[in-house]
């Protein structure tokens, strides 16, 4: 339920592979189209093989591909598993989202009943 | 439906990648925030409570080295139980705790942190929560401020509709 089932080693990896900040704004990059990793390393101030690097966790995470193009081996986006983890970081806000609108009923509850016990000297 | 406006909102992100981190504004001291976390006949009130699913087990041993037991039955009288044990305590503040389900849904044991910080009345509750074996030992030898700390802050669920084509 609240670990959802979805919780697998490729959804650590997705997870692990989103931490990063760079490889959070290669993602975006891919997202409005193939590139390659040339075109990947120029708004960065990085080497290329700082950007292969990346390139590579994202890789293995699943959440990016090598187009068929042999001369510029452009990268793609796998939007599926990008998917997977936001459907399970959805489920797990709905759960806690629930939880919480209980606990906001119940806390009115609290102080409701902690009032009466101390003394009324404020005016509210 | 009928919508609370008084509610507030959930933060959800991961910083790091091990790490999940929510975040929630509640209308009320930290003291009975605190209470509502720990005491069976407050927790049994709002935790888990969905449909179809009623609290069979609900045992607090509030101490350092104590225990917790959590078990829901669901639907046909299927069983969902989670444990662990409290690994720092300081009311009305904080809790840190390992967990693990009966049920496998990941690898190892969790380790679980929630922070009180009250303001004006109101408290602001962070729940961090710190997945593998490894996390659970560096969690413990570390501690929060370490996990906590290392901010790449990746908010997936703002990202997301960005990456969404």
């Amino acid at each position: 339920m609240q670990h959802a089932t979805l919780s697998s080693p490729q959804l650590d990896a997705i997870f692990a592979a989103l931490a990063d900040p760079t490889r959070r704004a290669i993602l975006s990059r891919l997202a409005s189209g193939d590139a390659s990793v040339n075109e990947l390393a120029e708004p960065f101030d990085m080497s290329q093989p700082a950007i292969s690097k990346h390139l590579k966790v994202l890789e293995g995470a699943g959440l990016v591909s090598r187009g068929q193009d042999a001369q510029r081996r452009p990268r793609r986006l796998e939007a599926k598993p990008l998917a997977v983890a936001n459907e399970w970081l959805e489920r797990y806000r709905k759960y806690w989202e629930a939880n919480y609108e209980r606990l906001d009923a119940l806390l009115e509850e609290l102080k409701a009943a902690d009032t009466p016990k101390r003394r009324r000297t404020r005016g509210k | 439906m009928n919508p609370t406006k008084t509610a507030g909102t959930l933060d959800i992100s991961t910083p790091s990648d091990r790490e999940i981190r929510l975040t929630r504004v509640f209308n009320a001291p930290r003291k009975l925030v605190f209470d509502a976390y720990t005491k069976p006949e407050l927790l049994t009130r709002w935790m888990g409570v969905m449909p179809g699913w009623t609290w069979a087990v609900c045992e607090i041993d509030l101490r350092v080295g104590g225990m917790f037991r959590y078990v829901w039955r669901g639907p046909d009288g299927f069983e969902m139980g989670m444990r662990g044990t409290y690994l720092e305590i300081t009311p009305p503040h904080r809790i840190v705790s390992t967990e693990s389900f009966d049920q496998k849904w990941y690898e190892g044991e969790c380790v679980e942190t929630v922070t009180l910080e009250e303001n004006d009345g109101r408290t602001t509750l962070t729940m961090l929560l710190r997945y593998d074996n490894e996390a659970v030992r560096d969690a413990v030898l570390q501690s929060p401020a370490a996990t906590g700390m290392e901010a790449g802050f990746t908010n997936l669920a703002a990202l997301l509709p960005t990456l969404k084509g």
